[in-house]
């Protein structure tokens, strides 16, 4: 089916299905229980589950197929937000363009730093990403101030030219981002019994995205050009020494990867039409790591997976502050409430860095394979027959 | 890709991506006005602040004054301000019967966190005012998205010109005074001091309010007859400004304006004094420094160092008008110390929202940017104050402050060197540090 076999079909149909009825899964208590907080099924996060989930797909083309670890990646996120704000104050609010533009823009930046730091192999091709990607922080922040507006952050303002669109609305207020006419912003809400349900144009349209890229990405896996990356991961020396040049093989995977973050990137753009500096900090670049390795490297659904996780811990846990801790545990004697909120305080709200390291640690020394490997023990438990079955979603562990 | 676009397929992925799309149009929401209203026995305001980064210590206080006057808008506690408050419409029993509840979050100092906490309190917690940041360049982008959003922003301490100059929104409100103002506050009283024939180099926080700053404050030292020198950016995340101060030595300066606030200041003020600046003499001049934005809690981080160097604040504990001093009752009561003025001016826009609302008799944006619009009121530790309709700023007095030389406690490190009147520092809304934006018309969302 769409040139897949039947494993990879399913698993593009359960991602499918995972996506569409994101409103749904992420919405499982009512919203005016206690558990409300848990809750991660509005418009602002599930846009960026998906978001980072295209970003990490991106990123594991390159990581988990030739092994080449960049530490640099956040800088083609933030290429591709400027460009696309940019494409926002100059044509039109329409994201058709903006998001072609950011992908061209980060993929050509791609294609520069790429060409350079794929002279050299290993720890040094990390470093030198990690550097271009700071430099290109350092400058958005302050050098390039004209074109990034600093620290602000590139922001829509009322006398943009917009010459396809229009400067400001009828009612005087910056026109908002659309896809020919679909509002970005829009949300139908759904109130059934004590949920609430938000249904977000712009969600669907990145979900759209990501199904698109994750397609493309099971191609790129199948494809004798993603069994050459794999090549390359398990000895480029041998390839070089049967006479094969790798590096247009490695230069085009991780242009191709650069493009991903670009178009995540502008997808971010679209959704919220700013662009900070700090979306290129080395924090940033690290964060997709993360991601690629808690989920699985080198496995199709694993950075999806990964992103969803680290972007739940990041947005939900943070905002669990000692108040809600107290309330939790109002019930045991004020001793011992205020010891383990003590404790606890600690692992959440702005804490949470703490708790996720933590998760991460575990995740990397029980289960090296990442999440794609504890749901395969799981299933293999369940099912002791199909254990020998490789599927595709057959982790390979990172290097 | 042989089987690539066979009918079958063609129809399946036509049915995921056709669901995919028809989803967000089959449903229609319940029809509401304006974007969260409250329709429970509650309402919900955002209240989002630096709980990291350089302005940390200014975000903690901005929280406490949240939760302030939260209390007194709940009619618990003693209810500070709102008795002297020239405006009697609030009745402690939240905002039009409403109980008040809260959500908080953390803008780390920057714009795109910022951005996502404000989003979430919107989107999740149907929070339907957002407070908060310690940041211009934080402030105008969450003011940005709150004019997209539909909901009312209520500025906490943020001093750039642009907040109410090109980045005015019709859905934003600011209580707090700006750069301008201090720049024409502290001229006439760094004249006196320190004469008409000076060598000013500034050091400037690389972002938006450091730029507007640097700005007026030239302009208004320039027009003594002061000179510029240089004029220096640094990065809003520095620690430490030795490279910075170095050059300095080099030239023929006789004053540093340290156009940095919070944790840059301290950290700045701390290096300059350490490479002895202040016992310089230059062109047979005592070298001097010039905080133009001040707070107690920066006055406090940089200890000794401060002692008699001038600059300017919105409000300080010290002043003796009933509202204030009610102010710092109750804060004091609660907390055990004086509040900043970062606490003030959270508190006074969270207190001047709910009675915005009480008077417009609806939660709805644009009554309450109607309500504040053009609004005079008095008793709020400022005295006699207007929210301008033009660009949604208020104007008041601006207080002139130098560190004092014998601070009789932790708290008691600033005193006040004069009240600049209004008129001194009111300006035209088209005046050319704050033209080149506009407020656009007010969105209710939804």
């Amino acid at each position: 089916m769409l040139g897949l076999n039947k494993k990879d079909f399913t698993l593009l149909l359960i991602v499918a299905a995972l996506v569409v009825f994101a409103p749904f899964i992420l919405n499982p208590f009512p919203a005016d229980s206690a558990m409300a907080q848990f809750n991660a099924g509005y418009p602002d996060l599930m846009q960026r589950f998906v978001i980072f989930g295209i970003f990490a797909i991106g990123f594991n083309i390159l990581f988990g197929l030739t092994g080449y670890l960049s530490f640099g990646h956040a800088a083609f996120l933030g290429v591709g937000s400027y460009s696309a704000v940019w494409m926002f104050k100059l044509l039109s609010m329409n994201i058709v363009p903006a998001i072609i533009l950011s992908v061209i823009v980060s993929g050509l930046f791609a294609m520069l730093i790429g060409y350079i730091s794929l002279r050299r192999t290993g720890i040094y091709f990390s470093i030198l990403t990690l550097a271009f990607a700071e430099m290109s922080f350092r400058l958005a922040y302050s050098v390039l101030t004209p074109i990034t507006n600093g620290e602000t952050g590139l922001q829509l303002t009322l006398d943009d030219p917009r010459i396809l669109g229009e400067t400001a609305t009828a009612t005087g207020s910056i026109p908002v981002t659309n896809f020919f006419g679909i509002e970005m912003r829009a949300t139908e809400v759904m109130n059934v019994g004590g949920w609430s349900f938000q249904f977000n144009n712009g969600y669907y349209m990145c979900a759209i995205m990501l199904l698109l890229a994750f397609y493309l990405a099971i191609r790129i896996f199948r494809s004798p050009f993603g069994m050459m990356l794999r090549a390359v991961k398990s000895n480029q020396q041998r390839m070089n020494y049967t006479g094969l040049n790798t590096k247009p093989y490695t230069l085009a995977a991780f242009v191709i990867s650069g493009m991903y973050a670009g178009l995540a990137g502008g997808l971010m753009a679209s959704m919220d039409p700013l662009a900070g500096a700090e979306r290129m900090q080395w924090t940033a670049s690290g964060e997709v790591v993360l991601m690629t390795i808690l989920g699985g490297a080198g496995t199709l659904i694993g950075p999806v997976l990964g992103a969803g996780f680290i972007k739940y811990f990041e947005n939900i846990f943070s905002k669990i502050n000692e108040q809600v801790l107290h309330s939790w545990f109002h019930a045991l004697p004020d001793g011992i409430e205020n010891a383990v909120v003590w404790v606890l305080e600690h692992f959440v709200g702005s804490g949470w860095h703490l708790t996720l390291g933590l998760l991460f640690m575990l995740v990397v020394t029980f289960l090296p394979g990442g999440l794609v490997e504890g749901g395969q023990r799981l299933g293999r438990l369940l099912r002791r027959k199909d254990a020998e079955k490789k599927t595709a979603t057959q982790s390979t562990p990172a290097e | 890709m042989t089987n690539f676009l066979t009918r079958r397929g063609l129809l399946k992925t036509g049915a995921v991506t056709g669901a995919g799309l028809a989803l967000p149009t089959i449903f229609t929401s319940g029809a509401s006005a304006f974007t969260n209203e409250p329709t429970g026995g509650t309402v919900t305001l955002g209240f989002n602040v630096p709980q990291s980064g350089p302005y940390a210590d200014e975000g903690a206080d901005e929280l406490r004054a949240f939760q302030l006057a939260v209390e007194h808008l709940n009619g618990e506690g003693d209810g500070g301000m709102m008795q002297t408050f020239s405006s009697q419409v609030l009745e402690g029993n939240g905002i039009l019967g409403k109980k008040v509840e809260y959500v908080t979050g953390d803008t780390q100092t920057k714009s795109d966190a910022a951005r996502a906490s404000a989003k979430s309190m919107i989107e999740k917690d149907g929070a339907v005012m957002i407070s908060g940041g310690s940041s211009s360049g934080v402030a105008v982008a969450v003011q940005g998205l709150c004019q997209e959003a539909g909901v009312i922003f209520m500025a906490g301490l943020t001093h750039s010109n642009d907040t109410t100059g090109k980045d005015k929104k019709a859905n934003g409100f600011r209580h707090f005074f700006n750069a301008y103002m201090s720049g024409a506050a502290l001229a006439p009283v760094l004249a006196s001091q320190y004469g008409t024939d000076r060598k000013a180099y500034h050091l400037t926080a690389d972002y938006t309010w450091g730029w507007t700053q640097e700005e007026s404050i030239k302009a208004a030292t320039e027009s003594l007859g002061w000179e510029t020198v240089n004029t220096v950016r640094t990065p809003l995340a520095a620690t430490d400004f030795s490279s910075y101060i170095t050059p300095i030595l080099q030239t023929d300066a006789d004053v540093l304006i340290l156009n940095h606030y919070g944790g840059n200041m301290v950290n700045s003020l701390t290096n300059a004094v350490q490479f002895g600046l202040r016992e310089k003499m230059v062109n047979g001049k005592q070298f001097e420094i010039v905080v133009p934005l001040y707070s107690r809690l920066m006055a406090r981080g940089a200890g000794e160092n401060v002692k008699g160097i001038f600059g300017s604040t919105n409000w300080h504990w010290s002043l003796q008008d009933a509202g204030s001093q009610a102010f710092v009752k109750s804060f004091g009561t609660k907390y055990g110390f004086p509040p900043s003025q970062a606490a003030h001016t959270c508190y006074v826009q969270t207190l001047l929202y709910a009675d915005a609302v009480a008077r417009a008799g609806s939660f709805n944006p644009c009554a309450v940017a109607e309500a504040l619009e053009g609004y005079e009121f008095d008793g709020l530790g400022n005295g006699k104050t207007l929210y301008r309709a033009d660009d949604h700023q208020c104007f008041k007095d601006v207080l002139v402050v130098k560190g004092k030389d014998n601070p009789t406690s932790e708290f008691d490190l600033l005193e006040v060197v004069e009240v600049t009147p209004v008129d001194q520092v009111t300006y035209a809304p088209d005046h050319p540090m704050f033209s080149g934006g506009a407020l656009g018309s007010c969105n209710a969302g939804a």
